[in-house]
């Protein structure tokens, strides 16, 4: 059984110009020690998938349907208190500005033993030597002194350690990280990044890894969920995304990625802007921006079928001759320099 | 670090369209209880040279804190240099004053990071694109309306929407405008701070090509400063390695990202994540230790050492390494360069004597 | 820390010498003779004019008067003799800044917890009737007069329900045995429920309105969402997550309306009659009495320079950024 699955997830958002539907019916499953991957531009629904498992999002105009399994429990229709102690416990997370995550006016310490007293019954002399014991692991130089900083005294690489060190603090099963790199510098992100894959072997813990950077899923997911406007376009292990993409929302994506392993004369743009969620479009949403359009395409949407594997699957009416075809003119563009 | 300065001091040679030679900024820390006086000061440019050709694209890279956008700021003559010279189209602007500068201002335009805090929001879009135009006097009521429209065309959006506001745009299209104002007078050389970082992926590639279709069409000149290395590698013909308001390398693009010669180079470029598991999980990333330190006091000697993986106690954290030549117009400040690329980890750590550490005192003097 | 108090006390001393020069050169250059007032006015004699102008100094440069005052008032703690009466003006101010302080600080701890469960629990439930009829309090309490309202409370709570004495002050401590007057801890705090309540309402209202925006946007701070993905129960994210970091702002506040609020209880001492530094304010005006108007407004200052000395600290000790630069 999975960890986590997630089935026909919809949230949608009242506002004053009208209901915005924000994730639209998305499905995947988390095993343990996995990394999934969730990539999308903004707007995509990637985030706000996750706020809604953990129960995040602000309840006022709020509407989720579909169900969250976890361990066989629906989170979407748990009681507060029920989701409270699996939140930080057994699904914990981690957002992108680290400098704004942390709460100002209490130490480090205080914040990470927060962690663990609210689901432990220890004492703070355990929390502390458990706070001090993550600090050491997510490398925070002179752990000891530290603990006793404030926020503010950290820079933001080292905040994203302490959020990292907080969120793995009680062994969760499931670690979720929303954007963890986006704020940081490339050296930071890679440190970052590192950290994250020794701790999950350290751990064990799955990872659900939000991120709008297809390098960054490259390097660390093992399975890809490729999101655009609040739907679930293409889901792949992360090889055969990369070698075969499936969907022209992919393709767009892959080849309007300046890359600095091969020679790109002109970007491949996807033309236009992503559509508002308020109305969204008729049949396919990526309909109006794709380059492959077809008839069908503006009436009825495709289901998220497998393509030729039955582990890839895509939503795209194309035939999977052109795809195939496309797929590979692609990769050969991007791998024409790397060899 | 006097020889430094010496050695990396271009000789222009009449063809540059900007020299920026040995500019340093430094902000004054103040301390006091009731009068201030300088106690310290952040050195976010610390003596940087180099030069642009007309028609080519120089890219500026480097983290956030290394002084790209305070050095743009000073290339635009928006922050007062604290030393050194600016010269543009064979004039010093270094001190020009803000009257004699106005002339200058129409050779030289700038795009920014944010589209949506770098357009005033009461304004029509006309006004904004337009107000240059008005500012430097260049044409009529109605002459400014045809070239707004014009330039609206130009940037791909429609001309009709001359009378919107910049709400009513998206985050490409805003950009958009942006660029259409800084093309407004006719600039030689457009100075673009981060002008894609807050942008999608699919949008960034639109205004990536933009900006390359109107250097092609206009033969315009671009500093164009970025923190992402896939993006600079995409549009620059050279670019520039900056590290803590210093210039660390610079190359033409080709030899930068296949052959870097600065260990920092060469760490920026394992530290990006690339878009291909095939490639991207076989190679070994160099992660730096530690963060980037404080400008304020900036490590003694090479200032990237407490972070090199090849330091050599009593070399590099003694002597400040001048801009070491490795050939056509390729330059590094360091003592023990890369001998090639890439190399792992393990490798990047030997700085050996085998080292190809070029004469102390270059030959000749490097322009870059 | 230590640097940031040492500069705050000094910018303290600076203001303090900068406000009391302004007050000597305002009266000073004013219409009044502080000598024909001390005489006895329209009827004041040549040699009584001659003999106080000679005592006071009052025919010398103004920075030498200035000195004589300023060194009174630091090196002797003396704010002189009133013109009108002859008193010491330390004396009564020592008897009037009690009634004023009750006034004050008891108005502020009363607005404090008005706004304080208003302004958090309409924050909590925006849009609700609580928060809904909140919002017509604050509106009322901004735009309404304390005169007016305190002329309202009297007729209401004292003249028609006849709940509270609609009048005077009774001493804390209780008084003196001879005035037949009340007093008392219970007389005290009887007599003081309409002053506070006039007092604060307009302060009470400003603040729920602060109080409920700064709640609302602390709620949307990232850190709030840690918390929360802590999986920390609502209660305590409001008490030890949002409610300190939404009150800093207010602790700045509270220090500088506390200068407002004393030119605010001019007005409800004169509604209730009260003998504080506002009445002697408004008597020394009407009387010409240079001296006390100085005396007051001198206290006033040193009081406000006080109190926001203490806030500071009190900022500087509840927000780590400023304790740690």
């Amino acid at each position: 059984m999975a960890l986590l699955e997630v089935n026909d997830l919809k949230t949608s958002f009242r506002t004053e110009d009208g209901v915005v539907g924000a994730v639209d019916g998305v499905s995947f499953s988390i095993e343990k020690g996995q990394t999934l991957g969730i990539v999308g531009e903004s707007g995509s629904g990637k985030s706000v998938t996750c706020l809604t498992i953990m129960g995040l999002n602000a309840k006022r105009n709020t509407i989720s349907s579909g169900e969250a399994l976890w361990k066989g429990r629906n989170l979407l229709t748990m009681k507060p208190k029920e989701l409270r102690e699996i939140r930080g416990n057994e699904i914990s997370m981690i957002f992108q500005d680290p400098m704004t995550s942390l709460n100002p006016v209490h130490t480090i310490g205080r914040q990470l033993e927060e962690a663990i007293t609210l689901h432990r019954d220890v004492t703070k002399k355990v929390a502390r030597a458990r706070a001090l014991e993550l600090l050491k692991a997510v490398g925070i130089p002179r752990a000891e002194q530290r603990i006793d900083d404030y926020p503010h005294q950290f820079s933001g690489g080292m905040r994203q350690r302490v959020m990292i060190a907080m969120a793995l603090i009680n062994d969760p099963d499931v670690l979720i990280a929303d954007e963890p790199t986006t704020a940081l510098d490339v050296t930071t992100q890679a440190q970052i990044l590192a950290l994250m894959k020794r701790l999950q072997e350290d751990f064990g813990s799955a990872i659900i890894m939000i991120t709008h950077d297809l390098g960054v899923v490259a390097e660390i997911a093992d399975d890809v969920v490729v999101m655009y406007a609040a739907n679930v376009v293409e889901q792949a292990e992360v090889h055969d995304l990369f070698n075969r993409p499936q969907h022209p929302y992919t393709w767009g994506l892959m080849g309007s990625l300046p890359r600095l392993e091969a020679d790109v004369e002109r970007l491949t743009q996807i033309p236009g802007q992503p559509p508002s969620l308020l109305r969204p479009p008729s049949g396919c949403r990526f309909h109006p921006r794709c380059p492959y359009v077809m008839e069908v395409c503006k009436t009825s949407y495709p289901a998220l079928e497998p393509s030729r594997d039955p582990d890839h699957l895509q939503r795209c009416w194309l035939d999977q001759e052109t795809k195939d075809r496309e797929a590979a003119k692609l990769l050969e563009t991007t791998m024409a320099e790397a060899g | 670090m006097e020889a430094a300065q010496v050695s990396n001091e271009p000789q222009p040679t009449g063809d540059e369209l900007l020299v920026v030679d040995g500019v340093k900024k430094h902000f004054p820390i103040t301390r006091g209880i009731i009068f201030q006086k300088e106690v310290a000061s952040v050195k976010a440019v610390d003596g940087v040279s180099f030069s642009v050709k007309p028609g080519e694209t120089l890219g500026i890279v480097g983290e956030s804190g290394c002084g790209k956008s305070t050095l743009a700021r000073c290339i635009m003559r928006l922050l007062d240099t604290t030393d050194g010279r600016l010269v543009f189209d064979g004039r010093d602007i270094t001190k020009l004053s803000r009257p004699a500068m106005r002339p200058i201002r129409r050779e030289m335009t700038m795009i920014f990071q944010d589209p949506y805090a770098s357009l005033n929001p009461r304004k029509r879009v006309g006004f904004i694109i337009g107000e240059p135009l008005e500012v430097h006097g260049l044409g009529s009521g109605a002459e400014i309306k045809k070239r707004v429209q014009e330039l609206l065309e130009v940037v791909g959006l429609n001309p009709e929407h001359y009378n919107r506001f910049p709400h009513e745009f998206s985050g490409g299209q805003r950009q958009r405008i942006g660029v259409a104002r800084a093309l407004a007078v006719n600039p030689k050389l457009i100075v673009c701070d981060e002008p894609v970082s807050a942008l999608d992926v699919s949008v960034q590639a639109q205004i990536l090509n933009l900006l390359k279709d109107l250097q092609d069409d206009f033969g315009l000149t671009y500093i164009f400063i970025a923190h992402d290395l896939n993006v600079v590698r995409h549009i620059s013909d050279r670019v520039m390695v900056m590290y803590l308001g210093k210039v660390a390398e610079v190359a033409s693009r080709d030899v930068l990202y296949k052959e870097p010669k600065h260990p920092y180079t060469g760490a920026l470029l394992s530290a990006v994540p690339i878009a291909n598991p095939e490639i991207g999980r076989k190679r070994e990333a160099i992660v730096l230790e530690g963060d980037v330190p404080s400008p304020v006091n900036p490590p003694s000697g090479c200032n990237f050492h407490p972070r090199c993986p090849r330091f050599v106690e009593g070399h590099c954290d003694v002597e400040d390494p001048p801009l070491y030549p490795f050939g056509a117009g390729h330059v590094a400040a360091c003592h023990y360069a890369l001998e090639r690329w890439p190399m792992d980890a393990n490798e990047m750590r030997r700085a050996t004597a085998t080292a190809t550490t070029p004469e102390q005192e270059p030959e000749q003097p490097l322009r870059t | 820390m230590v640097r940031y108090l040492i500069r705050r006390i000094l910018w303290a001393i600076l203001l303090f010498i900068i406000i009391t020069f302004v007050t000597f050169v305002i009266f000073f250059m004013g219409p009044n003779d502080p000598a024909r007032a001390q005489c006895g006015g329209d009827q004041a004699q040549a040699a009584c004019l001659k003999l106080v102008t000679e005592k006071y100094g009052l025919n010398k440069p103004l920075y030498v008067q200035y000195w004589y005052f300023f060194d009174r008032l630091v090196i002797h703690q003396n704010l002189g003799t009133s013109y009108a009466t002859g008193q010491s003006i330390n004396q009564a101010i020592g008897k009037a800044a009690p009634v004023t302080a009750s006034l004050v600080f008891g108005g502020a701890i009363l607005w404090m917890i008005i706004a304080l469960t208003v302004g958090v629990f309409s924050a909590l439930r925006p849009r609700s009737l609580l928060d809904r009829t909140a919002m017509v309090f604050v509106l009322i309490g901004i735009s309404a007069h304390p005169v007016w309202i305190g002329l309202i409370f009297e007729y209401v709570f004292g003249v028609k329900l006849g709940w509270t004495p609609i009048a005077n002050y009774a001493n804390f401590f209780g008084a003196p045995a001879d005035s037949g007057q009340p007093g008392g801890p219970w007389q005290w705090f009887y007599h003081m429920i309409l002053p506070w309540m006039t007092f604060s309402l307009l302060f009470a209202a400003l603040y729920v309105r602060m109080i409920r925006a700064n709640v609302m946007e602390t709620q949307n701070e990232d850190f709030v969402r840690t918390a929360r993905a802590k999986g920390a129960p609502e209660n305590r994210i409001l008490v030890s997550h949002v409610l300190r970091n939404a009150l800093l702002p207010v602790v700045t506040m509270l220090g500088m309306d506390i200068g407002v609020a004393l030119g605010g209880a001019v007005f409800t001492e004169s509604v209730y009659q009260l003998p504080g530094l506002g009445r002697s304010l408004i008597i020394g005006v009407q009387a010409n009495d240079f001296a006390m108007v100085q005396g007051v407004v001198v206290f006033a200052t040193i009081a406000i320079l006080f109190f926001n000395l203490i806030v500071d600290v009190l900022y500087a000790w509840i927000d780590p950024r400023i304790r740690l630069t």
